[in-house]
């Protein structure tokens, strides 16, 4: 249980920690370092697996996507830092909030790693809950009127969704608990997950829509997703990366636990229909808005919707083959939309605007940047050799093959993604390039790295990866 | 004692008790507002002043005016006559369901609705509307009420239900409770006691039955004074009768516990009296508009209390 | 004659019933201070209700939980909305989007709803179970109602107060659920959160009330 106790108490201590910092220059160097250690810890599982107890685990499925949160989670802490220097010293950002903002970083880094590793039903959802918590403090941060009406808007849509996960909870436990008694073993997911077949499917059927709609609303799932946008949009950018980048992806796994609870049961519903309905609503939906958005941020935020839809279509079709695919394609995603929020921060901070009528030619004022942006924007749409192509090549195809009629509403909504993005991308990193604003010591490093690493996923996974990705597919049903 | 003669002693009884009880009410009303009120065998004097006064009517009005106070008095006498009061076994005990109460009483206040318009009065016409505003609130709520115990009994006859409760093994339930509340809620409203109305009223626009009897004085006011009080009765009966039924005479030994019917009625209506007068001088009148809500939440509770003993007998 | 049938069932429906009966009264009150009244009572009934499953179930430690609904949700929460309130000089009539008759049959309906979402699918379960399950939904689902038909940000929060409150009476009337405790801490942590000033500090130094139509003149994308 050693390694546990480091993932979770490295950022513990440090939430502690930087709160009672005050110089927001060490706390920003703070920050990065736990973000470091804490990365190191979650490195340490692939050495040697801890064992699993009552109320951690580690297994195939949540053994990478730890270690993938506490690297975005590093990265972004680097990215945060030249940010954060960046905004106070232009006044946007009083110096008190710092210390608030990084305490609460850590905080939400330490839910999102309890959520990924914990076995207990019910602490899953307490530290979503309070990864939901963290975060509204967060985008609330500017204190401007817009901030404030998406910080609410994001507590009353994502505590309504917690309330009704937290029902579906109680119900799952209410299914266990003929057949595994009363008592902690009735929520223990690797306990439950070998005798799932004997409860009653009804009960499981209902606790799964319950837990569909209330974790979907934080994956932002449409018709639940009004809250992103806006709240991508208000907070500060290290936090829209970690939102899009991380928050999404742990809700998700909080549903395709669930899903694989319900598919070791015959009796139960195939929550396919569902997931693909959702999944293929949240497609369009968000493909189409691409299209009249004129906020940077909030472009890229509805890219975050429609991926997201792109992953619960894949797990909806089901089988190994859609499954793999919607693992790679989260994994992908996490590390293309955090590097292009990176860049879309610098270079809003480098014009002074989030509009994208302002931010025109950056290749040419800001070379590295500028083409990073592109290099991001080109991978996100789904381009080859990136990642995310590969992914969503995958999920094209294994769609195809089970289910030929939705492969078209599938690919046209991809299209229609890809069409708007390109469009948006002319703009934007071409053309004229309008004053040349400084560059701010750009946090290009981290940036850089996870295209990289999408850039060589997308041509080659290790083995280990793969296998991985497989035995989680197969589990998925 | 056969069932017509217990009919009889019924009809006579509570023509007899029912100025009492209205008596007792005011009095009580007053002595709580700090008054000395008159005594409670007032409402006598007034009945016996009223039918030795001149009887005017309107020129315009119609033979319904004129046949109005005696149908609504016959009409509220025969509820009266049907609710086992101290009794079940009565002569009419076949066909006193509760649906036909409510249809009973609400064939008289649809007639004395007809007479508030007739002669032509604006004031009459403001009661008559806002009387039906309030049936149509009203009656639906009692409906739910009846649902309520039709589930719990399986009959909606009265002696039926008086007998099953005390039989049974029912124990307090939680749709009883709500029901009762229910119930009492759509009694205030049908006899006009406050919150609903103020029967002390002289404000004209403040009134509801009051305005619609405007018109009318001498032998004809006597009548629906007269009905007016038997309904209160009615309804104090009905709720004992079904929520309180402890010392009804259900035949088993005679004589004996007639006595004992005789004696628990008329406590009960002590009792409802007392309770009706303490609420009615803690509380205020509400605004019109609002009734609709008092009436509605009284609704709510008669549904509430049918869909949980429906969820409760299904499972 | 007066007594319970079966003193363990009537209670625990009697006290969750009252929960779901105060929710109904949430929905009808007109008054500001009346919402955070009717709010306390019904966090007072709830702790009843724990209480007295924690007796009946032989759970002392939900006892915790019921001791957390007294003193933090029917005294402490519904002290410091009156003193913000009263301080702010918020707007103390509330208006509705519905009107009280259509949030009745709407109430009602939710209420069938609940009813026929749980009762099917638990037939495995004691009676006692369902029921708590069906009222439970039902207080949840009421309080979203609630949420979506008021316009005043205060009443928006007792809403989700009393969506909460629902969900704490699931997880009590379900036998031996573990972590109750601790889940209902973690939710109540939530709410405190967004009460004690974040957000009406927040909200009031950038409005003048917290009329929800105001604030939502921010929302998506404006010409600025």
């Amino acid at each position: 249980m050693t390694a546990f106790e480091y993932i979770l108490g490295i950022p513990v201590a440090a939430a502690l920690a930087l709160a009672l910092v005050p110089s927001y220059r060490v706390a920003a160097w703070l920050n990065a370092f736990a973000s470091a250690a804490t990365l190191g810890a979650a490195l340490s599982p692939f050495v040697e697996r801890p064992a699993t107890g009552v109320f951690f685990l580690i297994d195939d499925f949540n053994i990478y996507l730890i270690a993938l949160t506490a690297f975005v989670a590093f990265t972004t802490s680097l990215f945060s830092l030249r940010y954060i220097l960046h905004e106070v010293a232009i006044g946007r950002l009083p110096k008190r909030y710092v210390r608030f903002y990084h305490s609460m970083y850590q905080g939400f880094v330490f839910t999102m790693l309890l959520a990924l590793s914990t076995n207990n039903l019910g602490v899953m959802w307490v530290a979503v809950e309070g990864a939901t918590l963290t975060t509204v403090l967060m985008v609330g941060l500017y204190r401007t009127p817009e901030a404030i009406e998406a910080s609410w808007k994001y507590f009353i849509l994502c505590g309504v969704g917690i309330a009704l996960a937290l029902f579906g909870t109680i119900l799952m436990y209410l299914a266990a608990e003929p057949v595994m008694g009363e008592g902690l073993k009735a929520m223990t997911w690797s306990e439950l997950l070998p005798r799932v077949s004997a409860f009653s499917p009804a009960i499981l059927n209902l606790a799964f829509v319950f837990l569909l709609v209330g974790y979907g609303t934080k994956v932002g799932l449409a018709p639940l997703h009004a809250w992103l946008p806006d709240a991508h949009a208000e907070g500060p950018t290290p936090i829209s990366a970690v939102l899009s980048g991380l928050l999404l992806n742990v809700a998700l796994y909080a549903v395709l636990r669930f899903k694989m609870l319900l598919a070791g049961n015959p009796g139960a519903l195939a929550p396919g229909p569902l997931m693909i309905g959702m999944g293929l609503t949240s497609l369009f939906l968000a493909s189409f808005m691409l299209y009249r958005r004129r906020d940077i941020k909030r472009l890229f935020a509805y890219s975050s919707i429609e991926h997201m839809g792109i992953s619960t279509f894949a797990f909806g079709m089901g089988g190994p083959l859609a499954n793999f695919a919607g693992l790679l394609h989260m994994t992908m995603h996490s590390l293309t939309k955090s590097a292009i929020f990176f860049a879309v921060g610098h270079a809003s901070q480098v014009k002074g605007t989030q509009k994208i009528a302002e931010i025109r030619g950056l290749t040419a004022s800001q070379p590295a940047l500028g083409w990073a942006l592109v290099i991001g924007v080109v991978a996100i749409a789904g381009m080859p050799p990136f990642g995310v192509f590969m992914s969503e090549f995958l999920v094209v195809t294994s769609t195809f093959a089970r289910a030929p009629l939705l492969a078209a509403p599938l690919v046209l909504g991809l299209l229609v993604g890809f069409a708007a993005l390109m469009l948006r991308l002319q703009g934007l990193a071409f053309g004229k390039a309008e004053g040349t604003g400084k560059a701010s010591g750009a946090a290009l490093v981290p940036l850089y790295l996870h295209l990289a690493a999408v850039l060589v996923a997308g041509i080659y996974l290790p083995g280990p990866l793969v296998a991985w990705f497989q035995n989680v597919a197969r589990l998925l049903g | 004692m056969t069932g017509a003669l217990l009919t009889l002693l019924q009809l006579a009884l509570t023509l007899a008790a029912a100025p009492l009880v209205t008596g007792i009410v005011r009095w009580v009303k007053a002595r709580l507002n700090g008054r000395r009120g008159p005594g409670p065998l007032q409402p006598y004097r007034d009945l016996l002043k009223l039918l030795r006064k001149e009887t005017v009517v309107a020129e315009n009005a119609s033979w319904l005016f004129r046949a109005v106070p005696y149908l609504v008095f016959a009409l509220t006498w025969l509820a009266a006559a049907i609710v086992p009061s101290f009794a079940t076994g009565l002569a009419l005990g076949g066909s006193a369901d509760l649906i036909a109460l409510v249809a009973i009483l609400g064939s008289a206040r649809f007639l004395l609705a007809l007479a508030g318009m007739d002669v032509g009065t604006a004031f009459g016409g403001l009661g008559s509307s806002r009387e039906m505003m309030i049936a149509s609130l009203a009656e639906p709520a009692m409906l739910t009420v009846t649902f309520t115990m039709a589930l719990l009994v399986r009959s909606t006859s009265l002696p039926h239900i008086a007998e099953f409760l005390l039989s049974h093994d029912v124990g307090i339930r939680v749709s009883l409770g709500l029901a009762l509340i229910s119930l009492m809620m759509v009694a205030l409203a049908e006899n006009g006691r406050i919150p609903v109305d103020n029967p002390a009223t002289h404000l004209e626009l403040t009134m509801v039955h009051e305005a619609m009897v405007l018109e009318y004085s001498g032998r004809h006011l006597a009548l629906i004074e007269a009905a007016q009080m038997l309904k209160l009765v009615t309804y104090l009966s009905l709720i004992a009768c079904l929520f309180a039924p402890w010392g009804l005479d259900v035949g088993a030994v005679p004589g004996h516990a007639l006595a004992l019917g005789l004696e628990s009625w008329l406590g009960k209506l002590l009792v409802g009296a007392l309770a009706l007068a303490l609420f009615e001088t803690g509380m205020a009148k509400m605004r019109v508009f609002r009734v609709a809500e008092f009436l509605g939440g009284s609704l709510l509770l008669g549904l509430l209390a049918a869909v949980f003993l429906y969820v409760s007998q299904g499972l | 004659m007066l007594h319970f049938a079966n003193t363990a069932y009537d209670t625990a429906h009697l006290l969750d019933t009252g929960v779901l009966i105060l929710s109904f009264a949430l929905l009808f009150q007109r008054r500001l201070f009346g919402v955070i009244r009717t709010y306390a009572y019904q966090a007072l009934i709830l702790a009843a209700a724990a209480a007295w499953q924690a007796h009946a179930q032989q759970a002392p430690h939900l006892y915790i939980t019921a001791a957390i609904a007294l003193v933090f949700k029917a005294g402490i929460v519904p002290f410091v909305l009156q003193r913000i309130v009263t301080a702010f000089n918020i707007h103390r009539s509330i208006e509705t989007a519905l009107g009280i008759g259509a949030t009745l049959v709407a109430g009602m309906a939710l209420v069938a709803l609940a009813i026929l979402l749980v009762l099917p699918v638990t037939t495995s379960s004691g009676a006692l179970t369902r029921e708590s399950l069906a009222i439970a939904l039902s207080t949840v689902l009421l309080g979203l109602l609630m949420m979506i038909s008021r316009r005043n940000a205060v009443s928006q929060v007792v809403g989700f107060m009393s969506l909460e409150n629902g969900l704490i009476l699931a997880a009590v009337g379900v036998k031996g659920m573990p972590l109750v405790v601790e889940i209902s801490v973690a939710f109540s942590v939530m709410v405190a959160f967004i009460i004690f000033g974040i957000f009406f500090f927040h909200i009031r130094e950038r409005f003048d009330t917290l009329d929800i139509h105001q604030v939502e003149r921010y929302r998506g994308e404006r010409e600025r």
